[in-house]
């Protein structure tokens, strides 16, 4: 049987992509984030994931305004990284898993979550560049991956109470394909970040690190949190943050963190990440 | 299930500062502002922007305010003309600018100041989370 084992919050900012890709990991200005995804990538390197369905949101690169899906998920062999307008990152292809992608949409929408489905699309660095955070270079991707895009630019994106209960039909939909995987899922985005508006660069670590706790707790108070405060507290694209609730809703009630880890600034953003595992 | 109040829900969003949430109303305003955006993330269409900025423009059916707001590159009237900041992001690649520098724009501040400003830990939500609330 299939079995979620982890869940991996991450920041998917652009730049670390860049950083990445140049060669900057160990600069004065990346070395802090970077040093902080040492732990998590040796960390993955020994779980050897068979799958992760990678919770993100595309950013003007595969849907422009013509097409909205809420929720969307890769089916599709393989997704190529996207030219965001300076060429594609130098990464290699996304393998799909569509056996268990198509299992996960079949599931989800007899669980009443009418998915839209994707056979076809190229992945921006909101995939990508958690991809290169906890793999590093590599020739190939060493897994498989399940794209599993939110919308989060255009108002309203679902609530966080919506993508928590979707996390929990996510692990439910893996525990029941019959096939033995060892499956993660990430959620990816945020943390605090405003790119737009004279109220522009608001970074809030004291709300950030709530969020953290919140993430690790074991009741479910972070999945009724609303957008207005998302929005309030840290910047209008903070509420990138509601797709690590589908992580977290995929995981179960308890959990245990592994690793977490908080920098400021990477570019507009306050960058950080959280490891977690079901805990009985 | 809770119910939302649609009207409650879309009337807190006026009340951030220095913020324009990206709602469906602003999304039928800016829907050819923000599509001949992403008209840009092709290199043929960026070459004839740039070869002709004002020409590239009169192909699309947008307002002559959006065409004069992006001509001048004025990224604060572009939002409030309906624009996104990720559609409008394909104008500052265009132009060869980085993310943090345009975004530099739409504030009080020079692009040293803000870059200073983000190096020293960000700007603080203390004072601009609510209009009505003063906090």
């Amino acid at each position: 049987m299939a079995r979620i084992t982890a869940g991996v919050g991450s920041s998917h900012v652009p730049l670390l992509g860049v950083a990445h890709d140049q060669g900057k990991e160990r600069d004065d200005y990346f070395g802090p984030i970077f040093a902080g995804y040492e732990w998590t990538r040796a960390w993955e390197a020994e779980q050897k994931p068979d799958v992760v369905i990678l919770v993100y949101n595309d950013h003007a690169s595969a849907f422009d305004m013509r097409f909205i899906p809420t929720f969307a998920i890769g089916c599709g062999e393989v997704f190529q990284p996207a030219d965001e307008g300076w060429g594609p990152r130098p990464v290699p292809a996304v393998e799909g898993h569509p056996d268990l992608g198509w299992h996960i949409a079949q599931s989800l929408i007899l669980d009443e979550f009418d998915m839209t489905i994707i056979n076809e699309m190229d992945v921006d660095h909101g995939l990508t560049v958690p991809l290169s955070m906890m793999f590093g270079k590599c020739a190939a991707w060493p897994v498989k991956v399940i794209p599993l895009a939110v919308n989060v630019v255009t108002y309203p994106p679902p609530s966080g109470n919506r993508c928590w209960a979707l996390g929990e039909a996510i692990a439910r939909a893996v525990a029941s394909f019959p096939e033995d995987l060892n499956v993660q899922i990430w959620g990816t985005g945020g943390m605090s970040h405003q790119l737009q508006g004279a109220r522009a660069g608001l970074i809030n670590p004291a709300w950030d690190n709530r969020f953290l706790d919140l993430l690790e707790a074991d009741d479910n108070a972070v999945r009724h949190i609303p957008h207005i405060e998302y929005l309030r507290e840290t910047g209008s694209e903070g509420i990138e943050m509601v797709m690590w609730l589908i992580m977290r809703g995929a995981l179960g009630r308890r959990v245990k963190r592994l690793h977490r880890h908080y920098h400021i600034p990477c570019s507009n953003t306050a960058i950080g990440h959280i490891v977690l595992e079901p805990a009985q | 299930m809770t119910h939302t109040d649609i009207h409650a829900y879309l009337a807190e969003f006026e009340d951030i500062p220095g913020t324009r949430v990206f709602t469906a109303a602003r999304a039928r305003k800016g829907y050819h502002l923000n599509q001949f955006a992403m008209s840009l993330m092709k290199p043929e269409n960026r070459a004839a922007f740039k070869a002709d900025e004002r020409a590239y423009l009169d192909q699309w059916t947008i307002s002559e305010e959006a065409k004069s707001a992006v001509l001048a590159r004025d990224y604060n009237a572009l939002l409030d003309l309906g624009g996104n900041i990720y559609f409008l992001s394909k104008i500052f690649s265009t132009d060869g600018i980085a993310f943090a520098e345009a975004v530099s724009t739409m504030t009080d501040m020079s692009w040293p100041e803000y870059r200073q400003m983000m190096l020293d830990g960000g700007r603080s939500p203390e004072g601009v989370r609510s209009i009505r609330e003063g906090r």
